[in-house]
């Protein structure tokens, strides 16, 4: 079979395209296939799907106005648009008022519930112990409200301990910097 | 270990072991991670991509993990190299076509691969066969724990990871199941199961990855959301949908076993003897047939063929695969004649 755009080499490539439910099929040689391939890059990529999602944020009346910049990499809020692809690290801090909203589309949140590195492994530890210091007093309240006194008062109990336990863990970490 | 050794092994993704491994080929996370402050690979200078990847080369050199590891710099490879590597599932397309200042560390049993300057710094890869994530974070997270000691991360408590693409932000966790799905295909139920996936923000894509075309009934599911929920939950979510699908898929195997049996042999087996007979075959309707073979040994159709010659087929009639076992660059035509030698004499020789 001869590819249907040169017609003059062998067809080893078979490209299938479905437009609006319409199937169409391409035999194309290598040389060609390449081509079509670039050209269908060209056409619309994941840059131009972020950059529609962006500016259609109610929150900012005019994207183009935008002048924001990145003072570590120099990558500016409209190169960010046009690419698609954030400079560096530090755009997340320079453009966080614009990104906030552009993850909560994507992703249905902006909480990160992950992993936490390493290095910064000790801000999750006491974080961790907050949370539960708080889970602690809302299990106090229903206790109360059901008049459980007895399991009130060890919850209470445990309240204090871990507060107290956080107090000084706090004070350890602090000490190691 | 020299990339040339990989050639005599059957690579992990298509091993054929691990859990329901009759539907599910293989389970496979990544991670991208950045280093703080410098520049994301498409944004920096020449001499910046240089830098980022020799200091994260370094820091991988010491790793337990990578103690008997092959450290690659891509533009050191030739093309056909760069493609092998693609068709065993070790580093992306898009990777092999940009190679200048990117390289890739790999352990030898091709478990772990990591690729550096990437779309990030740093994308780590765990590939288990089967229906294996659990496995496959236990690695992936031990790994990725230990670098996180030796390179400053980029990080926000509030935002996770930051990633060059924001799509990748947070947890920079993408998990991709690979699923052979030919019952569901043949009895037409695919469009509709994939179209339910999709709508709970999964991705389905092709043998290969990202833009490529589902061939041989083998169907790729991965999460899009990478942000706001823990790791677990994620891969949880992806365990549940994929746990579904393989019932369906069961379902229809057993199905077809029941009332269309006839049918069924007679594909598997016309599968079989065009396989035993061609004299030029694409690696197309190569991945077609064994497709049929595969199932027909699946649902004990097929006796006498043992599991893992089929799956070795699947990685040695790929082109680069070809070109590297001939040790000479081939035509697309000269390859399909070889493909369809290579595959007479494999089946032949059972």
């Amino acid at each position: 079979m001869l590819c249907d755009i040169c017609n003059q080499n062998e067809a080893t490539v078979h490209l299938t395209e479905i437009v609006n439910e319409q199937v169409t099929e391409l035999h194309l040689c290598e040389q060609c296939a390449q081509q079509k391939s670039m050209q269908m890059e060209q056409q619309f990529g994941l840059s131009d799907l972020l950059a529609g999602l962006a500016d259609s944020d109610k929150l900012i009346a005019a994207p183009e106005k935008i002048t924001a910049k990145c003072l570590n990499c120099n990558l500016t809020y409209k190169d960010f648009k046009k690419i698609g692809r954030l400079g560096c690290s530090e755009c997340y801090v320079y453009f966080k008022k614009y990104l906030t909203p552009l993850l909560k589309r994507i992703h249905g949140s902006n909480i990160h519930a992950g992993k936490t590195p390493q290095k910064s492994a000790l801000v999750t530890k006491v974080k961790k112990k907050a949370l539960s210091v708080f889970e602690l007093k809302e299990k106090l309240q229903q206790a109360i409200a059901s008049e459980e006194f007895e399991q009130a008062a060890t919850i209470r109990d445990q309240i204090r301990e871990l507060e107290k336990k956080q107090k000084n863990g706090t004070k350890d970490e602090e000490g190691c910097e | 270990m020299m990339l040339n050794d990989l050639l005599n092994r059957t690579s992990e993704w298509l091993k054929g072991e691990g859990p329901l491994s009759d539907i599910v080929i293989s389970s496979r996370l990544r991670l991208a991670r950045n280093i703080e402050k410098l520049p994301f690979p498409h944004w920096a200078s020449k001499e910046k991509e240089e830098e980022i990847l020799n200091i994260i080369l370094d820091a991988t050199k010491i790793l337990d993990q990578f103690k008997d590891a092959l450290f690659l710099k891509l533009d050191e490879l030739d093309s056909v190299d760069k493609q092998f590597l693609v068709e065993r599932h070790l580093m992306s397309h898009e990777f092999a076509l940009r190679s200048s200042h990117k390289g890739l560390v790999l352990t030898s049993d091709e478990v772990v691969s990591l690729m550096i300057n990437e779309e990030d710094h740093i994308r780590l890869q765990v590939m288990q066969s089967g229906f294996n994530l659990d496995g496959a974070w236990k690695i992936i997270d031990e790994i990725d724990t230990v670098l996180s000691k030796k390179l400053n991360f980029a990080y926000m408590p509030d935002l996770g990871f930051l990633t060059a693409c924001p799509t990748n932000a947070g947890t920079g966790m993408r998990g991709s199941v690979m699923l052979h799905l030919p019952a569901l295909v043949m009895t037409k139920q695919i469009n509709r199961i994939l179209a339910a996936v999709a709508k709970l923000s999964f991705n389905v894509r092709g043998l290969y990855g990202e833009g490529t075309q589902a061939s041989g009934n083998f169907f790729q599911i991965s999460n899009q959301v990478s942000l706001g929920h823990a790791e677990d939950d994620i891969i949880e979510n992806i365990k549940s949908v994929i746990r579904q699908i393989a019932d369906q898929e069961a379902a229809a195997r057993a199905n077809l076993m029941g009332s269309h049996q006839q049918m069924l042999n007679d594909r598997i087996f016309r599968a079989f003897g065009i396989l035993e007979n061609a004299r030029i075959i694409s690696s197309n309707e190569t991945i077609e047939l064994l497709s049929m073979v595969r199932l027909g040994l699946d649902v004990g159709l097929i006796k006498d063929i043992d599991k893992k010659l089929v799956n070795d087929l699947f990685i040695f009639t790929q082109p680069a695969h070809l070109q590297k076992m001939s040790s000479k660059k081939l035509t697309p035509t000269e390859r399909d004649a070889i493909r369809a030698s290579l595959i007479r004499k494999k089946l032949l020789n059972k």
